[in-house]
């Protein structure tokens, strides 16, 4: 695809959040490098993806709307896809984590002691609403 | 006689809306195409999820989502600054349990995704009896506040949108 002519504030608006974007995915990458352990390590990545997908997306809505003079719909999709999926991986990795390096002990106690769900035998997966509340010391505690 | 077809009016309406955004048209065939999605996904899928949650203030919600955009760019700074300028031994993460009063799972889920997308914390688990959240902050010299700010901040918010 030629590169369109814009005019010049697009192409100022354009740069912008493109650098912004590259900005924010750096410093994410720089984080992996130089945080310590898996767990701060996770915050660098899934932080710095949400603002630089997030600038470089916008760049891409102005371009196509100075260029082509229509809205392109798909940034938003992306977004939408993005801020639903970003937490479940995030959330995998951090329950790998807890499984393969930490025990209840060096984490902090939950209200009622019922432990946390990755160290108990049937988590919430039955369901939250109809759950009954698990009395402190129950069987299903294990280490 | 509705709820038969449509388990999940929110949901089809999302996939409409979402399919005609993908195809980015909206000619009748891409319309006919949207609204057989939006009414076969949700009576396939409804086995999974039989409750039908309901949205008490769609305004509050709209609310919900700018008040999480703004957070998410000033935290995305935040922690931006912290990782460049600040040296690692500095650097206290620490392990938050965030109690809960919302209790329905969407509510829940809800809370949980918006502490993972503004940057700082990740939500990473729940109590086996729904009643906490586990929180890893990235740094985190005064947990408390942080707590203290998921609740007033967020969850106060999706009470009066779920509950």
């Amino acid at each position: 695809m030629p590169i369109a002519d814009l005019p010049l504030w697009a192409e100022i608006a354009v740069t912008f959040f493109l650098v912004v974007g590259g900005l924010f995915g750096l410093v994410g990458s720089f984080g992996l490098l130089k945080l310590p352990d898996p767990m701060t390590r996770l915050h660098a990545p899934t932080k710095a993806t949400t603002l630089g997908v997030g600038g470089v997306l916008i760049a891409s809505m102005i371009y196509i709307f100075a260029a082509e003079g229509r809205v392109s719909m798909h940034e938003l999709l992306i977004t939408l896809f993005l801020v639903i999926t970003s937490p479940i991986t995030a959330l995998f990795i951090a329950k790998v984590h807890i499984h393969m390096r930490e025990k209840p002990e060096t984490l902090p106690e939950p209200r009622d002691a019922s432990g946390w769900a990755s160290f108990t035998a049937d988590g919430p997966a039955r369901g939250v609403r109809d759950r009954q509340p698990v009395e402190p010391g129950a069987p299903d505690k294990t280490a | 006689m509705l709820s038969r077809f449509l388990p999940h009016p929110l949901l089809s309406l999302t996939l409409v809306a979402t399919w005609l955004l993908l195809v980015n048209s909206l000619k009748l065939n891409s319309i006919v195409f949207a609204v057989i999605l939006g009414l076969v996904i949700p009576m396939l899928t409804r086995a999974y999820w039989p409750d039908m949650p309901r949205l008490r203030s769609p305004l509050r919600a709209i609310e919900y989502t700018f008040v999480v955009l703004y957070d998410i760019v000033k935290a995305n700074i935040d922690v931006a600054l912290i990782v460049v300028f600040k040296p690692a031994r500095d650097i206290r993460p620490a392990w938050i349990c965030v109690p809960l009063d919302v209790r329905s799972p969407e509510a829940i889920t809800a809370l949980a995704s918006t502490i993972t997308l503004t940057p700082g914390t990740v939500s990473c688990d729940l109590s086996a009896d729904g009643r906490a959240i586990l929180v890893h902050a990235l740094h985190a010299p005064d947990p408390d506040a942080i707590r203290d700010e998921i609740k007033s901040r967020y969850e106060r918010r999706l009470k009066e949108i779920f509950e």
